[in-house]
């Protein structure tokens, strides 16, 4: 189920009386005039550095990052996210508080920013091919191999066969390099849904070459 | 667990799944929704499934939800 489409923005008038009173004060002083959208421009960075640096945070556990170049990821997030925000403020439909829809830019631009920093320190070049990894990736038992070997060969026959150029290469760099999708993005010149698409296809047509050649079962297609 | 359903599991997508684009574009109407109630997420079942299968959207997802929470006290 996808969820309803909001009622259509029907002017500013509208609009206003819906949203909640903070809300309504960032759109009005916002769009003032240019001392007062300034004055409200830099008060909104400062909110949104604040939040890039708290998500930083909360993420640099998981990153081989620290320091002043996580903060300096966090400064660079706050500004693009400002640059955007006022871009699009215009496709605000008020269907959320302002503040929630504007962090949502931030999130977004920490992780393409994240995504971009994975290329200064690769854990190995783009186009190599960590064939060994893969039964590692699939969470096989080494002392199982016998069991397995048949199952991982016939796979990498198919990754060769039945995908397209583009999607073999998403597919390698992310499942068997480990790259993130949105450094692979970034390299790619793409953006994440793309990639993650052609990753989904990828998985499916793999699958169902899988099923038509004897390997998989039909019956396990769909979750309970 | 055997080499089959290992790698059943591992190509298995969910044909529910709206895509980034999709969850990213409601991400903010659906972040308050599940802030106020958890069990909402089971209503939104395209964008749900999305966030299960995506990591880059349910990290983003998650830094989104820790940003609108009421400051610890
Ligand atoms: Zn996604």
């Amino acid at each position: 189920m996808e969820p309803a489409e909001p009622t259509a923005r029907g002017g500013c008038a509208t609009l206003d009386a819906a949203l909640d009173p903070d809300s309504a004060a960032w759109l009005r002083s916002l769009g003032g005039s240019p001392t007062e959208s300034d004055a409200a421009q830099i008060r909104l960075h400062a909110l949104l550095l604040r939040i890039a640096r708290s998500e930083v945070q909360r993420r640099s556990g998981r990153l081989k990052i620290s320091g002043p170049e996580l903060d300096d990821i966090a400064h660079q997030a706050a500004n693009d996210a400002l640059m955007a925000i006022i871009a699009k403020i215009g496709q605000f439909r008020g269907d959320s508080r302002f503040t929630t829809w504007a962090y949502k830019f931030v999130m977004f631009e920490v992780s393409t920013k994240i995504g971009r920093h994975f290329w200064r320190n690769p854990a190995a070049p783009i186009d190599a091919e960590h064939w060994e990894q893969l039964p590692n990736r699939l969470a096989l038992d080494p002392a199982q191999e016998a069991e397995w070997q048949e199952l991982v060969a016939a796979l990498r026959r198919l990754i060769d066969t039945v995908l397209t150029n583009r999607q073999r290469r998403i597919f390698v760099s992310i499942v068997l390099n480990e790259v993130p999708v949105d450094a692979l993005a970034a390299e790619l010149g793409s953006n994440r849904n793309a990639i993650y698409k052609a990753l989904f296809d990828a998985r499916r047509k793999l699958r169902a070459a899988l099923v038509a050649n004897g390997y998989l079962d039909n019956n396990t297609s769909r979750r309970a | 667990m055997n080499g089959q359903s290992a790698l059943d599991r591992f190509l298995q997508t969910d044909p529910q799944d709206v895509g980034c684009e999709e969850a990213m574009g409601w991400m903010h109407v659906y972040v308050e929704l599940v802030a106020a109630d958890p069990a909402t997420a089971s209503r939104y079942a395209g964008i749900a499934a999305h966030l299960r299968a995506c990591g880059p959207c349910a990290e983003d997802f998650e830094g989104l939800l820790a940003a609108i929470a009421p400051p610890a006290t």
